[in-house]
């Protein structure tokens, strides 16, 4: 089938990712989630994790966390605060983002503000849990 | 010979004017084009967000949600977002002016940015809270303003909430809006109105939704409210750091104008000192002779 699916991840920074691809997983809130061409209209949380979109033999994997998804027959978009492309995964800012985010979560902050801080502290986490994977193999 | 010498003094303190509004045209620009930049990455997401937002609510017709809440309009709260620090040209003044046709007596304001809470206090209107708007906003600033829309708003204070900002076109332009804001249905009618998106008007779609309708609405909505204000927050210190420029710009070179202007003076009134000078010595010669 010729279908392909319209995939965009946005983040306030600006569009990250716009391609047609052929399937799409998610990391669901409650876990995950295999889209493909046709799917019927969706929306969702997301959790932490990787999107993985499949493009022919090729993958592109970004590893997001938080944020919240709308799938309809031809096109998924998903909006979320962390974004990072696996190529851009750096460890040494991982680590960098996650001592800095410890060190804000010692602070006094508002509700809404520790929320953020942990996640930011979750997606460098998850960066480096991905990249230590990735080294093993 | 007195008045070359008021006139090297005044060339001579345009000049320091001159030099410092160099100086500052030189910062904004550099400001500028970090905010421009901001702003302009920011404006995807906030659309998107408002357009699922839009969309989940059509398909959920009987969903509530305080933040939804649509009452009568008895009073209503106007979020201003200024500048802190002048210098910036008209656009304080025109944001200002476009907020006092709001009523004084049904509208309170929520000032972020000093020049607007100060125009507040000073014209009298009632003003519920006051923040400071610093360079590079963060996501705290915003939520710390919408922190404060919301429980106006929940508490039953105000039955909508407003926001009055300067939405940035280009560098010599930046226009004062008014864009509703809560009850947040009124956010996305605005924004879908002028939308090219013609579909998204028309279909509604039933989707389904993971966990729980209730979860993905109430997330979405507590978050998207946050990152809204905070792209209204960088489009404003867009408009500041270019109006600020253009201001810079126009007054270093109205400055320039003047120097050249004062020189041409003193030149003339030096060269007819100096003709004056030269007929009284011939004339004392032929006197002479």
């Amino acid at each position: 089938m010729a279908a392909k699916l319209k995939l965009e991840i946005v983040t306030p920074d600006g569009q990250v990712y716009a391609r047609e691809v052929d399937s799409v997983y998610l990391p669901g809130a409650d876990g995950e989630l295999g889209i493909l061409p046709q799917h019927a209209p969706l929306m969702t949380l997301l959790g932490s994790g990787e999107i993985v979109a499949r493009r022919g033999p090729e993958e592109d994997r970004i590893l997001v966390t938080k944020g919240a998804a709308e799938i309809t027959g031809d096109k998924v978009s998903v909006l979320t605060v962390f974004a990072t492309d696996e190529a851009d995964v750096d460890v040494t800012k991982a680590e960098e983002a996650r001592a800095r985010a410890e060190a804000r979560l010692k602070e006094k902050l508002s509700p809404e503000e520790t929320s953020l801080v942990q996640a930011s502290l979750a997606h460098s986490l998850a960066q480096l849990k991905f990249k230590r994977r990735r080294q093993r193999k | 010979m007195g008045s070359t010498r008021n006139i090297r003094r005044r060339i001579r303190s345009v000049k320091n004017t001159a030099q410092i509004t160099k100086a500052m045209q030189t910062v904004a620009a550099s400001k500028m084009r970090k905010a421009q930049d901001a702003a302009l990455n920011g404006r995807p997401f906030a659309a998107q967000a408002i357009r699922l937002l839009a969309n989940a609510a059509r398909s959920l017709d009987d969903y509530e949600h305080p933040l939804l809440e649509v009452r009568p309009v008895r009073k209503r709260a106007v979020i201003l977002l200024t500048t802190d620090k002048g210098l910036c040209g008209g656009l304080n003044a025109n944001l200002m002016r476009e907020a006092s046709h709001y009523d004084r007596d049904t509208t309170l304001f929520i000032g972020a940015g000093k020049k607007g809470a100060q125009f507040i206090a000073r014209t009298g209107r009632r003003l519920a809270a006051e923040f400071s708007l610093e360079d590079n906003p963060t996501f705290g600033d915003a939520q710390a303003v919408a922190r404060a829309a919301k429980d106006l708003f929940l508490q039953g204070e105000v039955d909508q909430v407003e926001v009055l900002f300067p939405r940035f076109v280009n560098t010599l332009h930046q226009q004062p809006e008014r864009l509703p804001l809560l009850p947040m249905e009124s956010l996305w009618e605005e924004e879908l109105k002028d939308s090219p998106d013609a579909d998204a008007k028309t279909t509604p779609v039933d989707y389904l939704f993971e966990p729980s309708p209730g979860e993905v609405m109430s997330a979405m909505l507590r978050s998207f409210l946050d990152f809204q204000i905070l792209q209204l927050l960088l489009e404003t210190k867009a408009s500041e750091h270019s109006a600020r420029m253009v201001a810079m710009k126009n007054a270093t070179e109205n400055a320039d104008q003047l120097i050249k202007d004062l020189t041409l003076t003193y030149n003339k009134i030096r060269q007819a000192d100096i003709t004056t000078e030269l007929l009284d010595i011939s004339v004392a010669q032929l006197a002479i002779n």
